[in-house]
């Protein structure tokens, strides 16, 4: 178990990097205690998997240092940093039974066979495995063979951290609720830091405590779910988490007030809003509401579309050809036509270049 | 909707019989026409029964050449099936040398086979040979067209250098296609470069092995225009393989009665070989 520090860390693919886009991961620092439940999130391609690699040492980093309870393992190997790592597909070892399969992490340390045995017997049960233990691993289907690589990443008991890279991709709907809630419950029952990979915000905000938003190999935003919900750092993050995403407008703020239009908004951090740059208003569709019919006050909007999505309907509307969408819920009226919208004024920010604005960066 | 039953269906695989029939099945046929008969010429042919499978089934003869086919045959698999898993290990994953080394081990098969035969059996020339040349200035008396342990030793270094590369590139087409988080969880299972080998690229490079093998075996069994370029199946008859003495039945003594049986055993034998192997090694597929 371990508590892990990333300072400074940069990674490029090609030999000599020189520009700021030759980086994969352009520079990233993160502190993370031991034993808790982290989720990297973010598009294909943002540098997260990146960031993993160097982690547990299949990649050595341009620059930077990554330390385990504060001891620097930069230059180490996978298997001196003694860390655990699950991959998007299944790897097994066709030939071995699943009972060898669980053991080899063991077996390659030298550990006493007795102790194997009931450690493998532990994981199996963990995961539903026993029935299968003594038969061969390639037999299996997609979702078992990844069970096996998620017990093949548990079963040791003094790894430093387990990583997940995208481990529920080949998984079957259903199945990926069900691993997901066993992973969030064995996280809790033997606290072991993780850092669970993922393109996918309800894998990430199910699982982790803290998220970590990455986009175009940098770190946007690190909070827990409820942070990045309601106060994203960037647009992105708006964007990205919530579904569906955050409405965004272009504004202007004079005298410390925000105008969509010649409408006036209210958000708490106008005034710190700069002077330059583009500015942008920021509201997710959970904090718009429509105005009671008569109210002078709001913003006009015009409805265009609305998506039942089950428990809930949204609402497409323009404002000035600027799409923002809003939720209705089960029971309630649809408007129609031309409405009047009204922001949650707690949970509307202003965004400068994608920024939100006076926050430290 | 109603289903539709007819036998129209035989039209579309009329082309496909009529092609197997005149390039597979019409050649065997005469095959077997001569196998069971007797002929003086004039087109007359006369009932022969099964005189001349059993004449060549008790034969000392045939049986020396089919030994000597199965030992050499043996020693080529032997030789090239590691030797080429060995060198396809060895070879760049990726890089500039790639291509370098997979057109290197491309040549020896771009050669046509009699120029191989040929290019051997100047090169091992006990006096002017570069090969034969050089055994000979270490002590070594070497003398391929006399000394029948200098001939088997000639073939089978030319069978080695020709053939090789086949496996090689086979076995590294299987290789190159293993993902590369079978080697990153290896790593993190603490695996030994040996435990990867016996783990993971043994078991994934199983179907090409397999086919590797039944190419080399099947191509070995039929050896026929390198060893006559080099050696004539000499001396004596000590590398007279199978193809060889079949060819001296057939063209050499025009006695076509006993080859016609002995191309019918040859193919049997070749059939069955391949079945077995092919059998025993998808038997513990899926189980």
């Amino acid at each position: 178990m371990a508590k892990i520090t990333i300072d400074n860390l940069r990674h490029a693919y090609i030999s000599e990097p020189s520009r700021d886009e030759h980086y994969a991961l352009k520079r990233v620092h993160l502190d993370w205690a031991d034993g808790g439940a982290y989720a990297l999130l973010g598009p294909s391609g943002c540098g997260k998997t990146t960031l993993l690699n160097l982690i547990s040492g299949l990649l050595k980093p341009s620059e930077g240092r990554i330390l385990f309870n504060d001891v620097d393992v930069t230059s180490d190997t996978p298997e001196k940093r003694n860390i655990a790592q699950v991959f998007q597909f299944p790897v097994i070892y066709d030939t071995m039974t699943v009972h060898d399969n669980l053991a080899f992490p063991l077996r390659n340390r030298g550990v006493d066979e007795a102790v194997i045995k009931k450690r493998v017997a532990d994981i199996a049960d963990m995961l539903e495995l026993t029935a299968t233990l003594h038969t061969r691993a390639s037999g299996l289907t997609a979702d078992g063979k990844q069970k096996i690589s998620l017990g093949r990443g548990l079963v040791r008991d003094d790894v430093n951290v387990i990583m997940f890279d995208e481990p529920l991709t080949v998984i079957d709907p259903h199945l990926k609720w069900q691993l997901r809630s066993k992973l969030k419950e064995l996280q809790q029952r033997i606290k072991r830091t993780m850092i669970y990979v993922t393109h996918d915000q309800t894998e990430a905000l199910t699982f982790a405590d803290q998220v970590v938003v990455m986009n175009n190999g940098e770190v946007v935003q690190t909070g827990t779910p409820i942070e990045l919900f309601e106060k994203p750092m960037h647009t992105f993050v708006g964007h990205f988490i919530g579904s569906p995403g955050m409405n965004l407008l272009p504004c202007t703020v004079k005298g410390g007030q925000a105008f969509v239009g010649s409408a006036k908004i209210i958000a708490g951090n106008a005034g710190k809003a700069p002077k330059t740059g583009k500015l942008e208003l920021g509201v997710r569709p959970e904090f718009v509401t429509v105005a009671k019919s008569g109210t002078k006050a709001g913003l006009e909007a015009l409805v265009v579309r609305v998506s039942d999505v089950g428990r809930y309907r949204v609402v497409e509307t323009r404002v000035a050809g600027t799409p923002v969408k809003f939720i209705v819920g089960e029971g309630e009226a649809v408007p129609e036509g031309k409405v009047k919208l009204a922001f949650d004024p707690a949970h509307t920010q202003v965004y400068a270049d994608g920024w939100l604005a006076g926050a430290p960066r | 909707m109603t289903r539709i039953q007819n036998n129209r269906a035989w039209f579309f695989v009329l082309p496909v019989f009529a092609l197997v029939a005149f390039n597979a099945l019409i050649p065997l046929m005469t095959v077997v026409n001569y196998s069971i008969q007797e002929t003086f010429g004039n087109n007359e042919f006369f009932w022969a029964g099964s005189r001349w499978f059993e004449d060549i089934l008790r034969s000392e003869r045939f049986h020396a050449a089919l030994m000597r086919q199965i030992v050499f045959t043996g020693l080529v698999l032997l030789i090239q099936v590691p030797l080429g898993l060995g060198i396809a290990l060895c070879m760049p994953k990726k890089g500039p040398w790639v291509s370098v080394c997979l057109v290197l081990m491309s040549l020896p098969l771009l050669i046509p086979w009699n120029v191989v035969g040929s290019m051997w059996n100047i090169m091992a020339l006990p006096d002017i040979g570069l090969l034969g040349k050089a055994i000979n200035s270490l002590g070594i008396n070497y003398n391929y067209t006399r000394q029948p342990f200098s001939a088997w030793f000639t073939l089978i270094l030319m069978d080695v250098w020709h053939w090789t590369s086949l496996v090689v590139l086979l076995c590294y087409a299987g290789l190159v296609s293993i993902p590369d988080a079978y080697y990153q969880a290896a790593k993190i299972d603490g695996a030994k470069p040996w435990a990867v080998f016996r783990y993971i690229q043994l078991p994934k490079l199983k179907h090409v092995l397999t086919i590797a093998i039944l190419l080399r075996f099947m191509d070995s069994f039929m050896i026929y225009t390198e060893v006559v370029v080099l050696t004539g199946g000499g001396p004596g008859n000590a590398t007279t393989f199978l193809s060889i003495d079949l060819v001296k039945y057939a063209l050499g003594q025009f006695d076509l009665g006993h080859a016609a049986a002995m191309s019918i055993i040859y193919f049997l034998i070749i059939l069955f070989l391949s079945w077995l192997f092919y059998t025993l090694m998808m038997k513990n597929e899926n189980t």
